[in-house]
């Protein structure tokens, strides 16, 4: 057992008074606290047993809430609505754009793990269609030199 | 402390398919219908187990709407239809939906005959496959005991409910959600690398074919062709109790001589008894408990027979290893015994012998693989099948199972006692060791030999048996993962304290085990299984067998006289114990 | 009268995250009056009102809140719905945004009613960046005694928290909104019992949409009739409509019932863009209802977008024009629910696979007459055998575009007309 997974597990779980029914707000601070994004195997086991229920109650939450993911993706999430509005207001080209100035498929995570680009649900922001999310802020009326200005701020890069 | 409440059991009156129907209030309407004569088919549904409403197969029309039967509670006046052209059109469409995300390659399919998604299809008069067909394609066959078939399988959830409630086990569960939704073990791992327990009773649970046991039956084919081998069967207690219903015969039929007279007729050099090995687990563990209580060992003691309860232990319960008995399980005993005594007095060399045993269990597979469980660098055990893989063979042999003469073991180690036959049923073992360990206590030959406190089928069960006018042992028996992990957890506070402890892995015990025949659920609503087959276990200890306690085995006797010297001897350590494994 | 000010009455009127500036303008004054007449009295005023809940079942929140109240337990919960997970809908976001102390006092209210003392508001993660906002106006109140115990003086105890969603449409669904809450995957549980007899960790629970809150606390504030000014004798009141989608000025809008859809359109959202004409809307989420351009005279009621086979829904108007395509949206509309559905009866999860596979083949023009049968079977299973709603009222945007478009999906003849004219 990694003993900073265990650290971590520890402090959060004692936090939610290790409560399954809190599973949800545990599993989102912890996965928080991930580089990547995700919560690995080992952590869901150690929190199935802090929690005492079973490695696959874990999993299944894990896997079903678009949230979490038990798999390994960027540091900065970016997530392109693909719903009704965004799709009536023409998103092709705002995808199009994102996954030029990444490099990579939607779906697909950027080789040095910076971003993971994906589709998603309607966020909300139909106001500003189409739109996208990055991490947890949203971002609408976007047009080619916008997209390239936010991913080079995001990449730490001034233009 | 049980406390009896005096209520009057309300009554609800309704009205299905046009009969009045008065039944106890919380009934549920398939429930209901049951007792009005009316069977509404499920599929999702198992009684105990499973009631998630799901498939949407028993669709009923409850006061004008459609409603899944197996949860909806009754209430007065609610007039209820079972049978009509929109929920007869429905039931169709909801199955044709099932089968579109199934690979229905029922000839060289393991349910074939023994599927309820088949059954349904025939029964609903389904004539048609509806839509296109898209199933996932893995297999995960990297367990030794449990193999799963995912294009069959198709998310009535049994398997999840088993695993994570009733064995508290947790290792397959429901992912992702909506078309993506599919039963997975966790990470989507293959079941070895987990803490699968391989108890199997996600396998006999499973309607369809998507989960089964490892098959081991070429193996065995493949030892009974080798003339070079001295090929010998044993054959678990509980195999008798149920080998019977794969061949028609009514559950709780005790099948041992025919059992004994088909082995035969396969091939098999010897055909033996596990029960021999039985009797020597009690010489064994009784003198373990014995000593403990003495000199103060660790206690309480717990049994050891169930590798699948081992494993268990071994992954969630690490810092209870000390109180395992170190004896192994009587498979691993009769063949460490078959490879040094057996073959010692019939001038074989073990590296000759192929022990095979048939188990009621999926897990013995696991067992025979553990490193630990060899003796000078030869397996105690070479290949486990189970009840079902065993009836298999019989069919491919074209054995007339339930036309042969009953035969009987051969001698020595097919001897045994009512104490060893009752090992398969939950309570066995530890009435077995009360027996033994009684007699060796007060010196005499006690008639009364039926305790009935550690038998049935209720999940945990506590006595106290006053031994000697000094002594009086605290026990416990438990089956099944869930009641395992509680009564566990309350030995560990310190809340419950006990001299001896009985687990089973398996709710029921081994007649209940994930390697016994499958029975259809319409059959499970109707019968509790543990306790109808546990009935011919019992039936051979009081009626058949002529000894009921295992130091009274004559065979066992003379193994000790001969050969071991006495139990717990040296000898018997190097061959009957062994260690176990912080899986943690 | 086009756009109204009756629950958006303070709608920039204060800061938003001030309770000062709340109280500044009045804020709380539905509590006082509340605690000063009791929930008796303040019940009757909603049940005067005719207010329907506004998540999308318009069940009588009088009723509801009679029915919540009158379940018996040591524990009952209140539940704010802030999981606005239909496409196309951001008014909750707008009221947790501008107003969010009006939701609070709605919850506070909804708990004195229903002798509730727990309150818990579900915002969905999309909404993260709006939590700390909200658990800062939630430990404002506490600490001035809007929350907690004995509530400015009074005898009632009220406690809130807000809980995050983690991601799941369907767990705006009550059931599966309990589960999530317990830790568990968001698949709703089959009823009865329902929600308000034994929903989070089993007990009571009143979980009420977050625009039916803030309406609750205008209604306390300004009375039943001042309400009823608003509407139709069948939809009396006002609504917040989301509109999006090709026109002008997308956004919220307070609305009296009875508007039509154009005037919608055209007054409030300043019509179609780039002067296109209009195609079609989607009214009240992924699974409202599709209504042609020559249908949007029609008022915006309950009972008459009823009459034409849609409902208001969550309030969501999604506006398409000439230049897209019907069955592109309904493919994203499928999209969506291949995407959110929870995958728990069959109906739902195989049905929604069946027609992904008929919709790919529909865009890739290799559809089949086999196909529209399987389509019909489908819609016909979802929408009568699903386990939950989410399920049964999937079918809706097909079924009404059907309904509209009837040349959209060509029929089992045409198609061998067509052939036999080939």
């Amino acid at each position: 057992m990694k003993p900073e997974l265990e650290q971590l597990a520890e402090s959060i779980c004692a936090k939610y008074d290790y409560d399954a029914v809190n599973l949800l707000p545990i599993l989102q601070e912890i996965q928080s606290h991930s580089a990547r994004n995700y919560i690995c195997e080992e952590m869901a086991r150690i929190i199935a047993q802090k929690l005492d229920i079973t490695e696959s109650r874990v999993y299944d939450v894990i896997t079903y809430f678009s949230a979490l993911s038990s798999e390994p993706r960027g540091e900065i999430i970016i997530q392109i609505c693909n719903s009704t509005t965004c799709n009536v207001n023409n998103n092709r080209d705002l995808i199009h754009w994102f996954e030029e100035e990444l490099g990579i498929n939607v779906g697909e995570t950027t080789p040095d793990n910076k971003f993971t680009l994906i589709f998603t649900h309607c966020f909300g922001a139909c106001d500003v269609s189409p739109a996208v999310r990055i991490d947890h802020d949203v971002y609408g009326m976007l047009t080619r030199e916008k997209v390239k200005e936010l991913i080079a701020a995001k990449r730490g890069v001034v233009v | 402390m049980k406390t009896v409440l005096l209520t009057i059991e309300k009554k609800v009156t309704l009205t299905i398919d046009n009969e009045t129907v008065k039944v106890p209030e919380g009934t549920t309407v398939l429930e209901a219908a049951k007792i009005a004569g009316i069977h509404i088919p499920t599929l999702c549904y198992l009684k105990d187990i499973n009631k998630a409403g799901a498939c949407r197969i028993c669709l009923v029309e409850a006061n004008g709407s459609l409603q899944a039967s197996c949860v909806l509670p009754v209430s007065e006046g609610m007039v209820v239809k079972t049978n009509t052209p929109l929920i007869r059109q429905m039931r169709k469409h909801i199955l044709a939906l099932i089968l579109a995300n199934h690979n229905s390659s029922c000839p060289t399919c393991i349910r074939n005959n023994n599927c309820e998604l088949q059954t349904l299809a025939k029964e609903l008069n389904l004539r048609e496959e509806i839509f296109e067909r898209e199933y996932s394609r893995h297999i995960d066959d990297f367990s030794p005991s449990v193999v799963r078939d995912d294009s069959k399988c198709i998310n009535c959830g049994r398997c999840v409910n088993v695993c994570n409630d009733v064995q508290t086990v947790g290792v397959l569960g429901f992912v992702h959600r909506s078309d993506r939704t599919k039963v997975a073990p966790v990470y989507d791992k293959s079941l070895a690398e987990l803490s699968c327990i391989n108890c199997g009773q996600c396998i006999v649970n499973c309607p369809v074919g998507a989960l089964r046991e490892k098959d081991n039956t070429d193996l065995v084919w493949e030892a009974l062709a080798d003339e070079t081998k001295h090929v010998v069967v044993q054959t678990a207690p509980a195999v008798r109790a149920a080998l019977g219903e794969e061949f028609g015969l009514p559950m709780g039929t005790s099948v041992t001589g025919k059992m004994v007279a088909a082995l035969r007729r396969l091939g098999f050099d010897k055909v033996f008894d596990t029960d021999f090995a039985a009797d020597v687990t009690i010489m064994e563990e009784g003198t373990e408990l014995l000593d403990r209580l003495n000199n103060g060992g660790v206690l309480p003691l717990i049994t050891s027979c169930s590798p699948g309860w081992i494993k268990f232990c071994e992954h969630k319960f690490p810092e209870l290893i000390p109180h395992l008995s170190s004896c192994k399980s009587p498979q691993n005993m009769m063949g460490a015994l078959l490879k040094s005594h057996y073959a010692k007095m019939n001038g074989l060399d073990p590296k000759d012998i192929v022990v095979v045993s048939v188990m009621p269990c999926t897990a013995k597979k696991f067992e025979v693989q553990r490193e630990e469980l060899e003796v000078d660098g030869i397996r105690d055990v070479d290949i486990s099948i189970t009840t079902r893989e065993l009836a298999r063979m019989i069919k491919e042999a074209r054995i007339e199972f339930n036309r042969l003469e009953d035969e009987a073991f051969d001698d020595f180690y097919g001897d045994s006692t009512g104490a060893a036959v009752i090992f398969g049923a939950t309570g066995g073992v530890m009435e077995a060791a009360i027996r033994t360990v009684a007699d060796i206590l007060t010196g005499q030959d006690i008639e009364e030999v039926n305790y009935e406190a550690v038998r049935g089928v209720e999940g945990i069960k506590e006595a106290e048996i006053q031994i000697t006018p000094e002594l009086k042992i605290k026990v416990a028996v438990v089956h099944g993962g869930a009641n395992v992990k509680a009564l566990m957890e309350r030995v560990l506070s310190g809340e419950a304290q006990y001299h001896f402890i009985e687990v089973m892995a398996c709710p029921g015990g081994c007649v209940n085990g994930g390697g016994q025949p499958i029975v259809p659920d319409k059959v499970k609503m109707e019968t509790d299984v543990r306790a109808e087959r546990a009935k011919a276990l019992y039936y051979e200890d009081s009626a058949i067998l002529p000894r009921r306690k295992s130091h009274k085995n004559p065979s066992v006797q003379k193994l000790y006289r001969e050969f071991l010297e006495e139990p717990n001897s040296s000898l018997a350590h190097k061959l009957l114990h062994t260690t176990y494994v912080n899986r943690q | 009268m086009k756009q109204v000010h009756f629950i958006t009455e303070l709608f920039d009127k204060y800061d938003g995250r001030s309770l000062q500036a709340y109280l500044n303008v009045g804020g709380f004054a539905s509590l006082q009056k509340t605690i000063e007449i009791g929930s008796e009295a303040v019940l009757t005023e909603i049940d005067a009102s005719g207010l329907q809940g506004r998540g999308g079942a318009a069940y009588p929140t009088g009723k509801k809140l009679r029915q919540a109240q009158a379940e018996k337990a040591a524990r009952k919960f209140v539940v704010c719905n802030a999981d606005e997970g239909e496409p196309g809908t951001f008014k909750d976001r707008e009221l947790l945004k501008c107003n969010i102390y009006q939701v609070i006092e709605g919850m506070v209210i909804a708990g004195i009613c229903t002798q509730s003392q727990e309150g818990i508001i579900y915002v969905r993660e999309e909404y993260t960046n709006m939590h700390d906002e909200i658990r800062n106006a939630i430990a404002e109140c506490y600490s001035h005694n809007y929350l907690g115990k004995n509530i400015l003086g009074s005898p009632y105890n009220f406690d809130l928290k807000l809980f995050s969603g983690a991601g799941s449409y369907v767990c705006g669904e009550g059931f599966a909104m309990c589960e999530s809450m317990e830790g568990k995957s968001g698949r709703p549980r089959s009823k009865p019992p329902y929600v308000k007899q034994e929903g989070f960790l089993n007990l009571p629970t009143l979980v009420i949409n977050t625009e039916t809150l803030s309406t609750i606390v205008s209604i306390i504030k300004h009375g039943a009739d001042s309400f009823r000014r608003y509407g139709t004798e069948e939809s009396p009141g006002t609504k917040l409509i989301s509109i999006s989608g090709k026109v002008n000025r997308p956004g919220v809008y307070e609305i009296p019932f009875g508007l039509t859809i154009r005037e919608i359109i055209n007054d409030l959202a300043g019509g179609i863009r780039n002067g296109k004409k209009g195609h079609f809307v989607q009214i009240g989420g992924a699974s409202g209802g599709i209504l042609p351009e020559w249908l949007w005279d029609t008022p915006y009621t309950y009972e008459d977008l009823a009459k034409a086979g849609l409902s208001v829904g969550s309030g969501a108007i999604v506006v398409a024009d000439e230049d897209n395509s019907l069955l592109d949206y309904l493919k994203v509309v499928q999209d969506f629910f291949s995407h959110e559905s929870c995958g728990k009866c069959t109906p739902c999860r195989e049905g929604n696979r069946q027609l992904r596979f008929i919709f790919e083949r529909i865009t890739d023009g290799t559809v089949t007459v086999a196909d529209y049968d399987r389509l019909e079977i489908v819609l016909d299973v979802m929408g009568k055998a699903s386990l939950c709603g989410s399920g049964k009222t999937e079918v809706v945007p097909f079924r009404t575009a059907q309904r509209y478009f009837p040349e959209l999906f060509l029929t089992k003849e045409s198609l061998e007309a067509k052939k036999a004219v080939v």
